[in-house]
């Protein structure tokens, strides 16, 4: 039972993350493996803010967000929209954004490297037991998952109940008609990717009051994101987190009952589990 | 199938290029030897990775997987059978695991495969810690007799083989069915070719490859252990090489490997927390400024010299 409970409060955080991952693929269409560094700098804000100034975590989260949003529409507008434009089809744009993401990903490393060094951090923010249904859990778990809960239920309400978020589940749907009904592709694109961002960088600040990280862990985050948006669904905001609460107990479980160096072995069998039988996604339709 | 009079200037030639370059050994058996182990280990990855990702422009991460399973073959088996055997037999490793990939992946778009080959690497470093843990055993000893010459020679006759390969795959149907894959893959499908089938296939080249020259490698390490032989900046530093110098021709990575090697050489000696800077700021200039590698911009130099004469 706690092992569940610990699953679901880390897929929590997860499907924060993978809701970001999922607004710059699905919309944006741009496969962004630099995600996890941006992850990795929102941990490293708030990290900084609390060692320095006490500031708590769930307030630096508002301070993150405008700025990761700001970096992450500036690195739209210079350096993928030029890509966009100079794709003549899908798989261009593909193999040139997964390569130019790449190097965004490294040069991300790189400069975190040499401003913070390679070493863990950690701080101890809200470290206390809470008791829930007869077992003890770590009260900045339950705080992140109860953050995360919240953002991801207005982003949901966002996108299903706003005029913006009609034209941007539109240009996911069909990117070419979504122009011909007047909706500005190339204004809300940037504007989702700079979203999804802002909600990974989020995420981060979030996951980084009760795990370690460092400069180079962010591709593992990447790899997880993908992993769920890929079995959620791509543009299914539903599928995603469905997917990340499974990914969050199923590596709970390996981690608690076999051994915890295997968790990216478990995220793997369920990725190959979703390959093998279900490509479209846990709640996709069967495409021709 | 018949061989022209270009072609056989073109291999004798290959084969004079190859003679002179297994010449290095006699000249110097110290840090030329080592740089000139480094560029030939990088030429055999990056040419094979070129042969399947050039004509279908599948970036595969999956070279470090492959590389680590082959130094595991030798350091596990270097006690049991000669050390020829294991390269053999890593290499028929390697061709499995990556027809299991490509069967798991390729039926699919590509991005699902590049999201696989992506963590591919740490996920048998994973199974193979957690393995070694159970067992009691740390790291592996790999004592041989073979010196760096040795080990230069066995990588040059890979290399060899990697451009015969390269070269027979282009004039075959595969090679055939496979630029048309690249160019469109709805014509190639209506045309009649099994395009998952013609995918695995190549795919398994460059994964048998790339172990070959993990088991080959492996007594240069001396002391093999899995965060060593599944180092995931090797798959990287592949595609950088390959797509620097460029894939659409079968020598253009050759023009990546020499001047990257020289760099990262430079750099990781001077500078050396820099590396990954240095391997993204090689994969932004890729994309924005030479999107088609060295030979793409010999290609453009060339039309350009020609149109000025014809003018």
């Amino acid at each position: 039972m706690d092992i569940l409970i610990t699953g679901i409060l880390l897929g929590g955080t997860y499907a924060l993350i993978a809701m970001g991952l999922n607004l710059q693929y699905g919309v944006a269409r741009i496969m962004n493996l630099a995600n996890g560094e941006i992850l990795v700098a929102g941990g490293y804000f708030a990290f900084i803010a609390f060692t320095a100034t006490q500031l708590s975590p769930i307030l630096t989260i508002f301070l993150v967000a405008p700025l990761a949003f700001v970096l992450n529409w500036l690195i739209y507008r210079l350096m993928l929209q030029p890509l966009v434009n100079r794709a003549k089809n899908r798989g261009q744009l593909e193999t040139d954004s997964i390569l130019a993401t790449f190097g965004l990903s490294f040069v991300g490393v790189g400069v975190m490297l040499s401003l913070f060094g390679g070493d863990y951090f950690s701080y101890s923010f809200m470290a206390v037991p809470v008791e829930l249904l007869g077992n003890t859990y770590g009260a900045n778990r339950v705080l992140s998952f109860v953050m995360a809960f919240l953002i991801c239920g207005a982003l949901y309400f966002w996108l299903n109940h706003s005029r913006a978020g009609l034209s941007i589940r539109a240009i996911a749907t069909a990117p070419a008609s979504a122009r011909l009904v007047g909706i500005d592709v190339k204004k809300l694109s940037a504007l989702a990717f700079a979203l999804g961002g802002a909600v990974t960088a989020v995420g981060g600040a979030l996951i980084s009051t009760y795990l370690t990280l460092d400069a180079s862990t962010g591709i593992v985050f990447t790899l997880k994101a993908l992993i769920i948006v890929i079995m959620g669904g791509v543009g299914d905001v539903r599928g995603t987190i469905v997917a990340a609460l499974l990914l969050g107990v199923l590596e709970t479980v390996v981690a608690s009952l076999i051994d915890p160096g295997l968790t990216l072995a478990a995220a793997y069998v369920m990725f190959l589990g979703i390959l093998l039988f279900r490509p479209q996604g846990l709640f996709g339709k069967q495409t021709t | 199938m018949s061989v022209t009079k270009t072609d056989m200037r073109n291999i004798f030639l290959a084969a004079a290029a190859f003679a002179i370059c297994a010449l290095l050994p006699f000249g110097d058996d110290g840090y030329w030897l080592g740089l000139g182990v480094t560029v030939a280990m990088f030429t055999t990855l990056a040419t094979s990775w070129a042969l399947f990702s050039g004509p279908t422009h599948y970036i595969s991460l999956a070279t470090a997987a492959f590389f680590g399973v082959g130094t595991y073959v030798t350091a596990l088996g270097i006690e049991i059978l000669p050390f020829w055997a294991l390269v053999g037999l890593a290499g028929l490793i390697g061709a499995v695991l990556a027809a299991l990939v490509g069967l798991a992946t390729l039926r699919l778009s590509g991005v699902y495969f590049v999201i696989f080959t992506l963590g591919l690497a740490e996920l048998v470093r994973q199974v193979i810690t957690w393995v070694q843990n159970n067992t009691g055993q740390k790291g592996l000893y790999v004592l041989t007799d073979l010196d760096e010459a040795g080990i230069y020679w066995w990588l040059l006759g890979l290399a060899a083989a990697v451009f015969l390969a390269g070269w027979l795959i282009g004039r075959s149907r595969l090679g055939f069915a496979l630029r048309i894959i690249g160019d469109d893959e709805t014509v190639a499908a209506h045309s009649g070719i099994n395009t998952a089938r013609a995918k695995v296939l190549l795919f398994m080249v460059p994964g048998a490859v790339a172990a070959m020259t993990g088991a080959i490698l492996a007594p240069r390490y001396v002391y093999i252990e899995p965060s060593l032989a599944f180092a995931p900046i090797l798959s990287f530093q592949v595609v950088i090489m390959a797509l620097l110098g460029g894939a659409s021709r079968l020598w253009g990575p050759l023009l990546g490997v020499i001047p990257f090697t020289f760099l990262i050489e430079a750099v990781s000696s001077n500078f050396s927390n820099q590396t990954t800077l240095v391997i993204g700021i090689a994969f932004l200039v890729i994309v924005y400024f030479i999107p088609n590698g060295f030979v793409g911009l010999l290609d453009k130099i060339l039309s350009r010299i020609k149109a000025r004469e014809g003018a």
